[in-house]
């Protein structure tokens, strides 16, 4: 029973979505703007009764468009804001993906994969837009993706992505699927005073000094708000540390690009995050994500037991991609092989990564994620 | 000692901006300056204005502006503007922005917007054209005009502005000229103290490019059409406030009261959290 | 309603006429015109100058003809010209 208003701490028997949804309020998330969407439709309506009893703002806008803009005016005027959406909709997100990379809003989208590609299958998983999280929106940005593949996941990882989101200024995107989504599991939600909160760096100098794109030594500028007194201007033109437009500058475009590249890439290491299950000695590595990785796990122990010296990696963080990390678990291994929902998106990273230790991909799409059977078989022809 | 005597208003834009980029005669200076001299007139907090614009020449007068400031995507000011004015209801959230932005790609927001009564401030400069990109046809765009993509004279109906804010339930709704500048602030001014949705358009010239495509080649010669062509008629029927060569209906069409969409919110917010009912 | 004067204010004799002090800034204006066309007592014409613009700003004719209407400050789209009245010493008697 989740009291009004108060957080619940202790175990819950709650859905993937519902999780999300108390994960973002347990973030600091104060403002909700979407759209209904199957398979996230709960995540608003959960937060359409939860939100208001935090005091917070939940709006349904007219499209999805509509919601990220009304996110990243929000974030500008100081809340932790979030939307949440599925493949079509996150289609029509990305030029304000776009829009927020470029004026480095904190804010945190949910992507619940399911069957695409256009309407596909609305009620049905699918790991089909995890490319399209770190290439969505045109031009060249950078952004964190997030792989969550329980229940409790769908909790924690809401949480870590407001935190990455504000300490990095950049659209933290949680790819979650359809039955990590819809699937009811036990969370245990840690009280209140143990959940680590991380909050957008303020300004340290006064308004008629204050640059807004001026970058720290970790390449991330402070942020002011709307309404503290800064009066700076953002825009999504190419700009200046000023944030005024600087669209005939090739040196500030080089400058600005590059910059909202390398504030991820050269944090890679603080942000990344991966699980690692029997790899230390594994001949066979499966790399796995989402609700995938969890037959995979089973499929590991399986194969454990007849004697395959199989491990997982499971990928928390799909952007920044782990590469370095991937490339020593493949230096190590004999081969690596890849089962994912969609016709082979990830994998692309993993061979990349992995060079010349082979990699086997196996394609599930439709109704059900692979089976640990499945995926021991491929566990086994790899061996 | 000789002062450096500097335009009264000078407080209210960013110095480093200006001279601003908009050509000999353009309205968009009009708008901003009428703008300006309402937030003088009524002595507004600058700290607590946030001015949102989208994309088209006159999308650069959140840059221009002393003030938070934010220049969205195409078309997408409304629903931004809405998140920062709901996140804060404590700002007063302008949107300047143009015909095309606002009701081509952004008019599903617009509707929206002024139908849940989000208290937001709309200013359109309407210069019939789509002025940035070189000239082509919007939906304000009069029939059989000259456009870069209606080069055999435009064959759609444009838009009534006022009427389309007012069918959607706008609080305040009124139509000037850039000729109209007092009238135009005064607007400004009754917006700014007025709650809920707030609609004015602007018709604006846009003589290098529309005015040329359309024989009026000169900001003087389209402001002579304003004046010759304008009539003021105060709370007539906005479907029948018509804009063509003989006539440009203006004037204030609609001033009523409707609680706004972020005090209803906060009533229902303070309503929610007297109860103690247990999910 | 605004109350209307129907005959002249009787200290009209004793009242100071208010000086008005028009400023132009020359290069910032674009020559649109809408200031020397719109002003009430045409003030302002052309100039024959030529400003960084390439454009001819305006001047003024007669400063004493101004009324101080600030129409011209109102309608400049360029913020080039305003106009104020001039700070009133006991040399401004008319």
């Amino acid at each position: 029973m989740i009291k009004k208003g108060t957080l619940p701490a202790g175990a819950h028997f709650l859905s993937g979505d519902i999780a999300c949804a108390e994960g973002a309020i347990a973030g600091g998330c104060r403002f909700f703007a979407g759209y209904p969407i199957t398979p996230a439709t709960e995540i608003a309506e959960h937060l359409s009764q939860r939100m208001p009893e935090f005091g917070g703002i939940y709006i349904q806008m007219e499209d999805e468009i509509a919601s990220m803009a009304a996110v990243i005016g929000a974030s500008y005027a100081g809340l932790k804001a979030m939307t949440a959406t599925s493949g079509p909709g996150f289609s029509l997100m990305q030029e304000n993906i776009g829009l927020a990379a470029m004026t480095e809003t904190p804010c945190v989208i949910v992507d619940i994969m399911r069957g695409g590609p256009s309407t596909g299958q609305p009620t049905l998983p699918g790991q089909q837009d995890v490319m399209q999280a770190k290439w969505g929106s045109h031009g060249d940005y950078a952004i964190i993706a997030l792989s969550p593949s329980s229940v409790q996941e769908m909790f924690s990882l809401t949480i870590e992505a407001f935190n990455l989101s504000e300490t990095y200024r950049v659209p933290t995107l949680l790819m979650g699927d359809e039955i990590v989504a819809h699937m009811w599991e036990k969370v245990v939600i840690p009280p209140a005073s143990e959940i680590r909160i991380v909050n957008r760096k303020k300004p340290k100098v006064s308004p008629s000094r204050y640059s807004p794109f001026m970058p720290d030594d970790d390449l991330v500028p402070s942020m002011a708000c709307f309404g503290e007194g800064y009066r700076f201007h953002a825009t999504g033109l190419t700009h200046d540390e000023h944030g005024y437009p600087r669209t005939q500058s090739s040196e500030v475009q080089s400058r600005l690009v590059r910059r909202l590249c390398e504030k991820i890439s050269t944090n890679e290491d603080k942000i990344i995050k991966v699980e690692g299950v029997m790899l230390e000695d594994a001949d066979v590595a499966v790399v796995a994500y989402g609700i995938v990785a969890r037959a995979a796990l089973s499929a590991v122990k399986k194969a454990r037991e007849t004697g395959i010296k199989a491990g997982l990696l499971r990928l928390i963080t799909l952007w920044p991609f782990p590469e370095r990390i991937v490339a020593k678990v493949a230096k190590e291994a004999k081969a690596i092989v890849v089962p994912e929902m969609n016709c082979g998106q990830m994998v692309r990273e993993v061979e990349r990564a992995a060079k010349t230790t082979p990699v086997a991909f196996l394609s599930k799409l439709g109704e059900d994620p692979h089976t640990p059977k499945e995926i021991f078989e491929l566990i086994r022809r790899n061996v | 000692m000789v002062q450096e005597i500097v335009h009264p208003l000078s407080k209210y834009l960013r110095s480093a901006m200006i001279p601003h980029i908009w050509c000999s005669g353009c309205g968009n200076g009009v708008v901003l300056n009428c703008f300006v001299h309402a937030l003088d007139e009524l002595q507004k907090d600058l700290d607590k204005l946030v001015v949102v614009s989208g994309i088209g020449c006159i999308g650069r007068t959140a840059g221009y502006t002393n003030a938070d400031s934010f220049h969205t995507t195409h078309g997408r000011a409304i629903p931004f503007a809405t998140g920062v004015k709901l996140a804060n209801p404590e700002l007063e959230v302008v949107v300047i922005s143009g015909d095309g932005d606002l009701f081509a790609i952004g008019g599903n927001h617009f509707i929206h917007a002024a139908r849940r009564n989000i208290g937001i401030k709309v200013i359109c400069a309407n210069n019939f054209n789509y002025g940035m990109t070189g000239g082509q046809q919007g939906p304000t765009t009069p029939l059989e005009s000259l456009t870069t993509t209606t080069p055999y004279g435009n064959i759609e109906h444009p838009f009534n502005l006022v009427h389309l804010a007012a069918a959607s339930g706008a609080t305040y709704v009124a139509r000037w000229t850039t000729l109209h500048v007092r009238r135009l602030t005064q607007s400004i001014k009754r917006m700014l103290e007025k709650e809920g949705f707030c609609f004015i358009e602007v018709v604006s010239p846009c003589p290098e490019i529309f005015g040329r495509n359309n024989k009026m080649r000169t900001g003087l010669e389209m402001m002579d059409w304003f004046k010759r062509a304008s009539v003021i008629e105060n709370f007539s029927d906005p479907s029948k406030a018509e804009i063509n060569s003989e006539r440009i209906v203006v004037g204030e069409f609609v001033n009523i009261k409707r609680v706004s969409y972020e005090k209803f919110f906060h009533e229902k917010l303070a309503q929610i959290n007297e109860k103690t009912v247990e999910w | 309603m605004p109350e209307r004067i129907m005959h002249p204010p009787l200290e009209s004799k004793k009242i100071k006429q208010p000086k008005a002090e028009i400023h132009i800034i020359k290069d910032q204006c674009k020559g649109c015109g809408f200031c020397i066309r719109y002003c009430p007592k045409k003030v302002l014409e052309e100039s024959q100058e030529i400003n960084a613009r390439g454009v001819h700003p305006p001047k003024i004719v007669d400063e004493s003809k101004c009324i101080i209407c600030g129409f011209c400050t109102a309608v400049c789209p360029d913020f080039a010209i305003f106009v104020f009245e001039k700070p009133c010493k006991e040399e401004c008697e008319a």
